[in-house]
């Protein structure tokens, strides 16, 4: 296993990071935001990133993808992560993707995959049901009925919600094991309600009401849903921890610019200890963060049966240097950090919000515990 | 030699040659071979296996053959590293003479220095111990001032250093002195090779917090070296001192993941787990859960900084990062066992060897981020050559 990049993957960080930064740098998502965009994200750079073959980075070439793999994703929402991108790439690209990867029947691959790619739909991933991240806390059910499945439950704050056309949603069958069923956003007894959250992003509540589907909704093509299930959700939380540690990067590289050119007493501020000690050990937290992080990546790609307790421990660690890393930002802006004008907010508000999602640190911790047997 | 021939012939080697007793792992400070004039060896077993493995070069496998060692490839030493830990060898041999002297030598010395002095410390002949810190310069390690006047074609030495780790069991020191006094403070000072026989070198154990004392003072009163026992130039001593901090920091690093108790095994040992095995007081789970995931993410950094370094990338100032969180880290996971043990980890002294060694090893490793460079200093480098903040 190697932490460090190949040229491919760095030609892949690179052409990432010019390109985010030319077309959707922090000014493009403020005025998504400014604009109360009914998405939450811009879809023609969505198409874009379709183009550059972002989209199929999970899918296997035969479904028209590029299969580069979980650590090319998580470099892709790192650099998105330093220019606060929104975008379905982490719910579509890598959560439906892998779920249709390892669960998908092949007609369901065939079906579901080019659209991916395409970047002809936006498809959520709906597993939690309460306010904090468990996925045993499932009362969702979808049930047999006749040939088809009836679908009853409800859903919170589904990523990209707003802007879905399809979710994959985690149930429990008459047996009370996990299981996926693909749903139509437009289907009779789906109703949904867009949560504007903290970060400017467009989740959607989704109830499911006695929701009638075909058989083939199901995604039964795993011969172990659960595990499945579990790999999927690993998956995205090595990649949203990418995600928080690109914010935690650009948050730390603006703010250490900032404090060499403010000056106070007539000297820059980034001149006194107390200032210093703090950027150091900052620094040494994001270098923990970004090891951990990539260990996590690689091992889904490498040995995914390893993959558990690194995913978890990559997740807790990027949540609370991306939080540490922001909200020290803001301390050492001072005033300015606190209004709307300066980024480093917006950098604390998606450090908060990408903690949250699929598991905190608290819960990273909690799962470690476990995963290590004491 | 193909990697894989050179790792089979080893194996085949050391399983022919490695004691019984030297495959089980070292249960304390007790059990390393140090090494030197006065050594006593705790049995055969230890005997023979320095000498086997010094006979190969392996006591310190990538210095050259001509010096004692095994002249091996970064990597044909890392085969063997692999190895020896597959069938759980122990080290043959621990010294500030590998760690520290060696690379400096290697580096800075002369060829008769070298000659003199390298075959001597790989065949655990001859301990070192380090003169730099003094009661007047600690942090500031540059203000010392044991002062040595040239007289002749010998340096006369007077002054006094503090924390020499070992000084009452060593047979040589290599020391920092000042022997040019009207050079600007970082320019005056000699890295000086004194055996400790010479008359005038005296030391003095200092007892611990932890009971122990692997700290001594070392005094020179009027003791004599040879001018050719400086290393490099005269003046040139603090360029090699920076130096050999960089694997003084390495060594107590590595320290930080090496094995000991940890705060899982400590809550056993205490009977504070539940009937699966569950640590039983929920918030202590927790903390140990955020220490384990900081392991996991240091480790990770280990092996990082190690690929960049093999891709050319240097390691530099990240060693500053390394100690820094290392050390923090290794203090923690001690902080922690002592939580996990409860009153148990109170014990001073008992029946049992190991009575007492948990709250030993847990005031041991206070220093851990004092010695070879506070953490304060660490930063305070970061600060400045990694990040380039401005000076105050």
């Amino acid at each position: 296993m190697s932490f460090v990049l190949n040229d491919e993957e760095q030609m892949l960080r690179d052409s990432a990071r010019s390109f985010l930064s030319e077309t959707a740098p922090v000014t493009a998502f403020r005025k998504l935001r400014d604009d109360n965009n009914p998405d939450g994200f811009s879809r023609d750079l969505w198409s874009s990133m379709a183009e550059m073959g972002w989209t199929g980075i999970l899918v296997e070439e035969g479904h028209g993808g590029v299969e580069l793999g979980v650590f090319a994703a998580g470099l892709l929402l790192q650099e998105m992560g330093r220019t606060l991108t929104p975008s379905p790439f982490l719910s579509t690209a890598v959560l439906a993707a892998t779920a249709l990867r390892v669960a998908g029947s092949d007609a369901q691959k065939a079906k579901w995959l080019p659209k991916i790619v395409s970047g002809g739909t936006v498809i959520g991933f709906a597993v939690d049901e309460r306010a904090r991240h468990n996925p045993e806390h499932i009362n969702t059910t979808a049930k047999k009925q006749g040939n088809g499945l009836v679908l009853n439950g409800t859903k919170r704050f589904v990523a990209n919600g707003a802007a879905a056309d399809a979710v994959i949603v985690v149930a429990r069958n008459e047996d009370g094991a996990p299981c996926l069923v693909l749903v139509d956003c437009n289907q009779k007894g789906v109703t949904r309600k867009a949560r504007r959250t903290v970060d400017s992003h467009l989740p959607a509540d989704f109830t499911f009401e006695d929701v009638a589907l075909d058989g083939d909704a199901l995604l039964d093509g795993a011969e172990d849903t659960e595990g499945a299930l579990k790999h999927i959700l690993d998956v995205g939380r090595a990649c949203v921890a990418a995600e928080s540690l690109g914010v935690a990067e650009q948050a730390f590289d603006v703010t250490i610019d900032y404090i060499k050119n403010r000056e106070q007493f007539g000297v820059p501020i980034a001149s006194f200890q107390g200032l210093q000690h703090r950027a150091a050990h900052l620094l040494s937290e994001i270098e923990m963060a970004r090891s951990i992080v990539m260990k996590a990546l690689r091992t889904l790609d490498e040995t995914p049966s390893q993959a558990p307790i690194w995913a978890a421990a990559a997740k807790a660690k990027a949540t609370a240097v991306s939080r540490l890393a922001t909200s020290e930002g803001i301390q050492m802006f001072g005033g300015v950090g606190m209004t709307d004008e300066y980024d480093i907010g917006l950098y604390y508000k998606r450090a908060q919000a990408a903690g949250e999602f699929l598991g905190d640190d608290a819960w990273g911790a909690g799962q470690v515990a476990k995963l290590s047997g004491y | 030699m193909s990697l894989e021939t050179f790792r089979k012939e080893t194996r085949d080697w050391l399983e022919a040659n490695c004691p019984p007793g030297m495959r089980v792992p070292a249960k304390g400070e007790a059990d390393i071979c140090w090494g030197g004039r006065n050594w006593t060896f705790a049995s055969d077993d230890q005997r023979i296996w320095l000498e086997r493995m010094a006979e190969r070069g392996w006591t310190v496998p990538t210095w050259p053959k001509e010096y004692g060692g095994g002249g091996l490839s970064k990597e044909e030493a890392f085969v063997l590293k692999e190895e020896m830990k597959a069938m759980k060898a122990r080290s043959p041999l621990d010294s500030f003479g590998i760690w520290m002297l060696g690379p400096a030598l290697l580096k800075y010395g002369s060829e008769e220095q070298k000659r003199e002095h390298l075959p001597k410390i790989a065949r655990g002949e001859i301990r070192w111990c380090q003169g730099y810190s003094e009661p007047g310069a600690g942090s500031d390690l540059a203000s010392l001032r044991t002062k040595g006047v040239l007289d002749g074609d010998e340096y006369v030495i007077n002054g006094q250093k503090v924390w020499t780790s070992y000084a009452d069991k060593s047979d040589w020191i290599f020391a920092l002195v000042r022997t040019e006094a009207d050079a600007p403070k970082h320019l005056g000072i000699s890295f000086i090779l004194i055996d400790m026989e010479t008359p005038g070198v005296s030391t003095k154990p200092i007892k611990l917090i932890s009971g122990k004392s692997p700290f001594c003072e070392t005094f020179f009163d009027d003791a004599r070296a040879p001018v050719s026992n400086v290393v490099g130039k005269p003046g040139q001593g603090w360029d090699i001192a920076k130096y050999l901090l960089s694997h003084e920091r390495a060594g107590i690093v590595s320290d930080a993941v090496s094995g000991g108790l940890n705060p899982v095994g400590a809550a056993h040992l205490a009977g504070e787990v539940d009937e699966n095995g569950q640590i039983a007081d929920p918030i202590l789970r927790g903390d140990v859960a955020r220490l384990t995931i900081d392991a996991l993410a240091f480790e990770s950094t280990l092996r990082r900084v190690k690929d960049e370094a093999d891709k050319g990338e240097g390691v530099g100032a990240k060693a500053s990062i390394l100690k820094y969180v290392g050390t923090e880290l290794n203090k923690r996971r001690h902080e922690l066992n002592m939580s996990a043990l409860g009153s148990d980890g109170l014990l001073w002294e008992g029946e049992k060897e190991e009575d007492g060694e948990a709250a030993r090893s847990w005031l041991r490793s206070r220093a851990n981020s004092i010695e070879g460079g506070t953490s304060e200093i660490q930063l305070n480098i970061v600060a400045k050559r990694v990040l380039e903040l401005p000076g105050s």
